[in-house]
């Protein structure tokens, strides 16, 4: 079994050296790329490939930032968190099934008034009579009745969900909040779809 | 490679490993279905890809332009008018031009210099839809379908082949937008879902990167066309939620670049049949 693993790994770490054998390429030379293929783009869409620090740094170290810089990152997310001023987390989770379940906005080929979903469904399995889930984050089914209810994991959802770097630096997973993709309301509806005991997450 | 990385692929083998008796007896089963769509791909009268082929080899011929000529002057890169073996060498550099193409630049450059044609029409057309039909689409169809059977050779010897290629890289890595998304987001990792839809993982070489560069241009039944590299980075932008990327621009040759690298030695069966 040993000689098997040895066998795997030496087989990841030889298709690294082929990756490895590319230089990497200078900012100045992939920013030329980015302006050119996107020349003709209008000002407010041009704005959204300039990239803030957090994506700028997690993009040059490939999402695997060394221990200081991980720590360096989820602070810096962590102190731009904005919890509700009413202190209340939780909203509708009826309105929140749909922020998870809808994938439409933001996207150039949605009209004007197209509504803004969080398409949480993409990447976790939530309730669990909707098979049409993706794989590329957690199962989050029974995520609330986990956690009886408990109000401090629901905060700390909610601070998640607002911004998935302020707990974990380079996560794949957007800044929902952060990046005004969704509304304060929708992510307190979307934060009751995983916490309240009526919503189909936690039967 | 980090270590947790590396740790991920050991599990992954392991439980491939104890999957493997099951897996083996579905496997003449999936072998059997593999064979059945392979059929299909390459049966003119089954895959409506290769309605598109038929018109891009009757425009490839066509006199067009101001100096009323056809394409069969044009170099794809293995000489005039040479089409066996062209695609599986695309994108390169070209020294005519003094750059890294893709077919599709490289086709609009040969429109522009050869012909002498005005590409304004052809660019307006250059996705095809409901009665809309693409010459790009077409020609791209028949020109990569010249190559079927033979294996992807990236070419990057020259140093604009390699500055492409480092450049891709770092585009398939490069977050940005409302949503933080890059390409590793959805093509980063192994056996990943969106939704129910498969991604494939293009962030190494294999398997992966070489069945899908290998059926690329693809006949798509979910939109009734025959479409392009350059039509999926376009719809993988949108999804990305970032601006429209510029038809033919050399951003998306680079990732294009990137991904022939990673699926060096991928078989070329085109048209393929897709949702
Ligand atoms: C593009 C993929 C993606 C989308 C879309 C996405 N997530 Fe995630 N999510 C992830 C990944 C990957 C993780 C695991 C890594 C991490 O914790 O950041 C995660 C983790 C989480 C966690 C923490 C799970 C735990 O271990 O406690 C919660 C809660 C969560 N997501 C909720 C949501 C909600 C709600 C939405 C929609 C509004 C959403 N996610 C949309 C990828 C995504
Ligand atoms: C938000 C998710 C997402 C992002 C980000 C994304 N893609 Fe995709 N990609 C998809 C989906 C969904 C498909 C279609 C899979 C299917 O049809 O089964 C796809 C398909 C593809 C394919 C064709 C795969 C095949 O099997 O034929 C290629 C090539 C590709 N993407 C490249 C890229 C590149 C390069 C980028 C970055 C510029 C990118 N993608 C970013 C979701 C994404």
């Amino acid at each position: 079994m040993k000689k098997i693993l040895l066998a795997a790994c030496l087989t990841a770490i030889s298709g690294t050296a082929f990756a490895q054998q590319t230089v990497k390429a200078d900012a100045a030379t992939v920013d030329r790329y980015v302006q050119s293929m996107w020349a003709k783009a209008s000002p407010e869409w041009k704005a959204r490939v300039v990239q803030d620090e957090t994506q700028a740094e997690c993009s040059v170290a490939r999402n695997n930032p060394s221990p200081a810089q991980f720590e360096k990152i989820t602070a810096r997310e962590k102190a731009a968190v904005v919890f509700p001023a009413d202190g209340k987390v939780l909203g509708d989770w009826k309105s929140g099934a749909k922020v998870a379940n809808t994938g439409t906005g933001g996207q150039f080929s949605d009209g004007p008034g197209t509504y803004i979903g969080g398409n949480c469904y993409a990447c976790h399995q939530m309730a669990p009579a909707e098979l049409s889930f993706g794989t590329l984050g957690p199962s989050l089914t029974g995520y609330g009745k986990a956690r009886n209810f408990s109000a401090e994991e629901a905060k700390a959802a909610y601070a998640k969900i607002y911004n998935a770097q302020s707990v974990m630096a380079c996560s794949q997973m957007p800044r929902f909040g952060h990046n005004k993709f969704l509304t304060e309301q929708q992510i307190k509806d979307v934060t009751a779809f995983l916490f309240d005991p009526d919503s189909p997450v936690n039967k | 490679m980090d270590r947790m990385k590396i740790c991920r692929l050991v599990a992954a083998f392991v439980t491939t490993l104890t999957l493997s008796a099951p897996v083996l007896a579905q496997q003449s089963d999936a072998e059997k279905e593999i064979e059945r769509y392979r059929a299909m791909i390459n049966d003119p009268m089954a895959n409506p890809g290769y309605l598109a082929v038929d018109r891009g080899e009757a425009l490839w011929a066509t006199k067009r332009g101001a100096k009323n000529v056809s394409l069969e002057g044009c170099d794809l890169g293995e000489g005039a008018g040479k089409l066996e073996g062209a695609f599986a060498k695309l994108p390169r550099f070209f020294k005519d031009a003094d750059r890294v193409m893709d077919l599709e630049q490289r086709l609009l450059w040969c429109m522009q210099k050869v012909q002498e044609l005005d590409t304004t029409d052809v660019l307006k057309r250059r996705f095809g839809g409901p009665g809309v039909e693409s010459d790009m689409q077409d020609l791209v169809a028949f020109i990569a379908n010249k190559s079927n059977g033979m294996k992807y050779q990236p070419q990057i010897t020259h140093p604009k082949e390699q500055e492409m290629l480092a450049v891709g890289e770092a585009l398939f890595h490069r977050r940005a937008g409302v949503n933080d998304f890059s390409c590793t987001t959805c093509h980063g990792e192994d056996a990943r879902r969106i939704r129910l839809q498969a991604l494939p993982n293009f962030s190494k070489p294999g398997k992966d990167a070489q069945d899908t560069m290998g059926s690329w241009p693809t006949y798509r039944v979910s939109q009734s066309q025959l479409r392009t590299m350059q039509h999926r980075l376009w719809d993988c932008y949108r999804q990305m939620r970032h601006p429209i990327p510029e038809y033919g621009s050399d951003g998306i040759t680079a990732l294009t670049v990137y991904m022939v690298t990673m699926g060096a030695g991928g078989e070329i069966t085109v048209p393929s049949i897709k949702r």
